[in-house]
């Protein structure tokens, strides 16, 4: 867990969030991410995210639901516990299409929001650094990572002329930690509340 | 320069008028060799094809006049941008109605009971099921009420298609208001009329009163369900083929995107609707229920049975489900095709086991059937569809199918 350097950048409105996005991304500058009080329509595909790969993993836990439900009931119904029930066949699959159908349902579902949660890493007691304590309130917050060559102060400036109200230079974990967020100290040395 | 206006072209008369052409000679043919045959078997085949054929054909394009009014009464804009291709289609009503209707007539007051048995007088007497069906089984109420049908489907279709027009021209927004009301109104009488007749009694009495003995409670939303995926097929059809000739300029990939999900989501929902028909039917194993499946899944109509669910099922499950298939215009082309086809041999099992028992076949006749009405649509919807704008520049909605982003 190393500690990076990001400069911040917020913006109070989506049509100067926009444009901003499109310059930075034309000059080169690598997004940490941008934090919005609410999903923003068209935002990903201006930051030029790849499409998420979430629906392929959906896809492959349904099969794995669907393979462990039909060779489950298999097993039981002619190999372990073979019962006749009103003369149907042991092999029912008819009969066997409601659970394949839910155990599909509940591993594409369950492994979803468990891949999503580790994508995203969130869980309980897992701590992430907060970049502006108004961006889940009417705040856009662009956040873009320094490497070494990044020269600070030309980004810093570059930001605030692409529209940036509020720019400064913060140091945090890109990842996540385990601890509770009052017990843990200031990652940063300016406390950034508006 | 955005095209307005649709032009018939030089490729797609000819298109119409080979299959015009086919079909038509066809039809003669069949009528001579099989409809004016000794033989019962030939007979049979004739008027079961056609109505197999008049009966899905109508429902099919019904399914336009179904989109439009659910989407009217949902408030909804986005299909605004190729509103007038369902519409479009949704004019052929009448004429498909005409001409099941011709096929009723000769199949009711032709007296051919190896179609519909309940017509046979002396059987019925005789046969304590169909005895007490009796009053809902008869031709007085059955040529009543379908000319009922017909005729209401016909003049709201004719109504939404007049008022459609009103978005032609600049309106304030008293009239909008006023325009958005009344297409509500119509939309849901039409609603409310389609739930009494395909999502009830129409299929039970045209489709399911071949086996008159057997019932099922699911079999109109499963003759529903069968005809509007196949008619957003045919939606998504007409729409891919105006874009590829550089109409609807508004219609991009994100409509696209919607009209697969609908073609998507309604194979889907087709199979749940088979599926619940089915289990119980499988399940309880009580012989007058099972009568209807022994034919199709163990007799003569196997093939086709197993054919129908992979065709309408498996398929497009596999094929349309990540976001690249239904934003593709092969896959979609593709798609439609097989979906169309796919529920036209639902409605052939569906049609003949009762009627051509274990002698059915699958043959000239039916698919020069098939082919006459391919050459209809495209001969009809073609006409419709140069007659108006293709884009109501004027409807309140238009923004929000513009801008429509998936």
């Amino acid at each position: 867990m190393a500690l990076k350097k990001f400069v911040v950048g917020c913006f109070e409105d989506e049509k100067v969030l926009f444009p901003a996005v499109d310059k930075v991304r034309k000059a080169g500058y690598k997004f940490h991410d941008i934090y919005t009080p609410f999903p923003v329509h068209g935002l990903d595909k201006a930051m030029g995210l790849r499409e998420t790969s979430l629906h392929t993993a959906g896809f492959l836990y349904g099969l794995i639901g669907t393979t462990t439900a039909v060779t489950f009931m298999t097993w039981v119904f002619t190999k372990d516990w073979p019962v006749n029930i009103g003369g149907k066949p042991n092999f029912a699959l008819p009969a066997w299409i409601p659970i394949t159908f839910e155990l599909t349902v509940l591993f594409a579902a369950v492994g979803m929001v468990l891949t999503f949660c580790y994508i995203c890493q969130l869980a309980p007691f897992i701590k992430r650094h907060h970049f502006h304590a108004r961006s889940t309130d009417d705040l856009f917050v662009m956040v873009i990572e320094c490497g070494d060559k990044t020269n600070e102060e030309e980004l810093k400036s570059f930001l605030g002329s692409v529209g940036a109200q509020e720019v400064n230079t913060q140091i945090a974990e890109d990842g996540w930690w385990v601890g509770r967020y009052d017990k843990e100290d200031q990652l940063y040395k300016e406390p950034n509340i508006a | 320069m955005i095209k307005q206006q649709f032009e018939i072209s030089a490729g797609y008369k000819k298109w119409t008028n080979i299959l015009l052409g086919v079909g038509g000679l066809i039809l003669v043919l069949g009528f001579v060799f099989l409809g004016m045959s000794k033989d019962e078997i030939d007979q049979t085949r004739f008027w079961a094809g056609l109505l197999q054929n008049s009966v899905f054909f109508l429902l099919v394009v019904n399914a336009s006049m179904f989109f439009i009014c659910v989407t009217t009464l949902a408030m909804g804009g986005w299909q605004m941008a190729f509103r007038r291709v369902p519409e479009a289609i949704s004019s052929l009503v009448p004429v498909f109605s005409l001409l099941a209707l011709l096929v009723f007539v000769g199949i009711i007051f032709g007296d051919k009971h190896t179609i519909y048995h309940w017509l046979d007088k002396e059987h019925v007497e005789h046969d304590p099921i169909l005895k007490g069906k009796k009053a809902f089984l008869n031709p007085t109420f059955f040529m009543v009420w379908t000319i009922i049908t017909m005729v209401v489907w016909s003049f709201v279709g004719a109504k939404m298609r007049k008022l459609s027009s009103q978005a032609d021209e600049q309106m304030d927004l008293e009239k909008s208001k006023k325009f958005i009301w009344n297409n509500t109104v119509w939309g849901a009488i039409f609603i409310v009329f389609f739930a009494l007749t395909v999502g009830s009694t129409i299929p039970w009495l045209w489709l399911m009163s071949i086996d008159a003995h057997w019932y099922s409670t699911m079999y109109s939303w499963y003759t529903f369900v069968s005809s509007f995926v196949a008619g957003m097929s045919l939606v998504s059809l007409f729409v891919i083929y105006l874009k590829n000739n550089d109409y609807l300029d508004y219609v991009t990939e994100d409509h696209l995107h919607d009209l697969g999900k609908f073609m998507f989501a309604f194979s889907v929902f087709w199979t749940y609707l088979w599926y619940s028909q089915f289990m119980l039917i499988w399940y309880a194993n009580i012989p007058e229920e099972t009568i209807y499946f022994k034919p199709r899944m163990q007799g003569a109509y196997r093939a086709i049975f197993f054919l129908n669910l992979i065709v309408n099922f498996a398929v497009p499950l596999l094929l349309l489900m990540t976001r690249g298939a239904k934003r593709s215009y092969t896959t979609i082309t593709v798609l439609a095709v097989l979906i169309i086809l796919g529920h036209w041999t639902d409605f052939y099992q569906m049609v003949m086991p009762g009627t051509m028992h274990e002698h059915y076949s699958l043959g000239w006749f039916e698919f020069g059937i098939l082919a006459l009405y391919a050459g209809l649509i495209m001969f009809f919807v073609g006409r419709a569809l140069t007659k108006k704008p293709l884009f109501a520049k004027h409807h309140p909605f238009i923004k929000e199918s513009v801008i429509h982003e998936v």
